[in-house]
């Protein structure tokens, strides 16, 4: 009995030992990641977009960060992306992989309008 | 209408006056319709209103953007002052028949937001209440769970319409589909449908048309306004009496305009500025004794005798 929960708790151990490797290689792979991709960010700030024209590399990843007390959504004119209703300090990425201009707004508010252009 | 003939009477206001005409929830502003003009008394001075309820008379409250949810500085308490909102509707002169929610029933369409302000609303007096739906009740499901809850018997995105006493009531849905830079808008479906709704009716029945957005251009640059509202309202111009009723934007206004008065209420949750006078639209800050002054409830009197249409503010002060 007491061998039994000895060697489950051995067990235990090395599952949670695995893990944490697993883990640990995970979060260093996601760092790297992180490292290449290039970001922007966006703010949305008294009911407007800030900047409203953000120019960007293809393959960045554009965060979007609600920073009113009122929610707003980030939606892209053709529906290309779309984020849900983000309450204060929420945020919406999304990568833009291909050059042109993408024109977006937000749904609940529409005179909110902003525009990505990749380069 | 011969509008400009009206517009002046025993009241000495003009149209143009009230065209300019801007109130703030807690004034206690009175309106009255008479034949197609507006009169404006101070509260307390209202003459027999209240008083004597004759025959055929109908008496309803609009409540608006009630924001279940909102937890930021300025409401703290949005529960709080729902069921304010609710002692004031129990304790009016007149018991009303029914309630119209005018949208923003919740913040963020969360279900446990919709619960609470059922449950508070179960104690008003008024048992039956119709809604329309605001931008925060239709968040990332296109609005499929308020017309689970509210709009069952609704058409398209739950625009409907109903008789009481001889007044007709026109429930319309304006924030849904919204466009990049545009305004709210009823789209080509609820225009077909309104323009239906009202052919057969008789030129004097009394019309009141409720929505969520302005339906008349209060502010576009804040999106307060209803892109596509002209065409529903020439749909109305035949009608004696057109009273529109509308929220969204949490302050008290009021504009005449040949037969339609337009009128936003407050909201029971936080004020929102006045157009232009800040930074955007968003809720408004103020010192904790003067919130309730900025929030309140509308109610709404009908006198068939007396083609009188009455409108009053009052807030939760």
């Amino acid at each position: 009995m007491r061998e039994g929960i000895q060697k489950a708790g051995r067990l235990a151990r090395i599952a949670l030992a695995s893990t944490l490797i697993i883990g640990g290689s995970a979060n260093l792979l996601a760092q790297a990641e992180a490292a290449k991709v290039p970001t922007a960010e966006v703010k949305i700030d008294n009911f407007s977009f800030g900047p409203a024209l953000l120019t960007v590399a293809s393959g960045t990843k554009v965060t979007w960060t609600n920073r009113d007390d009122i929610p707003h959504t980030v939606v892209a004119d053709d529906k290309a992306f779309k984020s849900k209703a983000l309450d204060t300090d929420e945020t919406f990425s999304y990568t833009f992989d291909k050059p042109g201009a993408y024109p977006y707004f937000c749904s609940i508010h529409p005179h909110m309008t902003g525009t990505v252009v990749v380069k | 209408m011969s509008d400009e003939t009206n517009g002046n009477h025993h009241d000495g206001v003009d149209r143009r006056g009230f065209l300019k005409c801007m109130a703030w929830a807690g004034t206690g502003a009175l309106y009255i319709m008479q034949g197609g003009v507006l009169k404006s008394y101070v509260m307390g001075a209202s003459p027999q209103l209240g008083a004597g309820s004759s025959a055929g008379e109908l008496s309803f409250v609009q409540i608006s953007d009630s924001h279940m949810g909102f937890n930021k500085a300025a409401n703290g308490d949005v529960v709080g002052t729902l069921k304010s909102a609710v002692d004031k509707i129990n304790a009016l002169p007149i018991a009303p028949e029914f309630i119209l929610h005018t949208g923003d029933i919740s913040h963020l369409s969360k279900p446990e937001e919709f619960d609470t302000v059922d449950q508070v609303l179960k104690s008003a007096i008024a048992k039956e209440i119709f809604y329309v739906p605001g931008e925060h009740d239709v968040l990332n499901d296109d609005g499929k769970q308020y017309l689970e809850r509210y709009g069952k018997a609704t058409n398209g995105s739950g625009w409907y319409s109903f008789d009481k006493k001889g007044v007709h009531f026109i429930g319309l849905v304006n924030v849904m589909n919204l466009k990049p830079g545009g305004l709210g808008s009823l789209g080509h479906d609820q225009l077909e449908w309104l323009e239906h709704d009202v052919k057969h009716r008789k030129a004097s029945t009394p019309i009141v048309v409720f929505a969520h957005m302005p339906l008349w251009s209060v502010y576009p640059e804040w999106g307060w306004g209803t892109e596509d509202s002209s065409q529903a309202l020439s749909y109305l111009k035949k009608f004696g009496s057109v009273t529109v009723l509308n929220g969204h934007i949490h302050q008290l206004m009021q504009k005449v305009e040949g037969n339609v008065t337009f009128h936003t209420a407050a909201s029971t949750a936080f004020p929102q500025p006045q157009p232009g006078k800040a930074e955007s639209p968003g809720p408004m800050t103020v010192p904790a004794g003067e919130l309730r002054g900025l929030l309140g409830i509308t109610d709404v009197n009908f006198v068939h005798g007396r083609h009188a249409l009455a409108i009053v503010d009052s807030s939760l002060k």
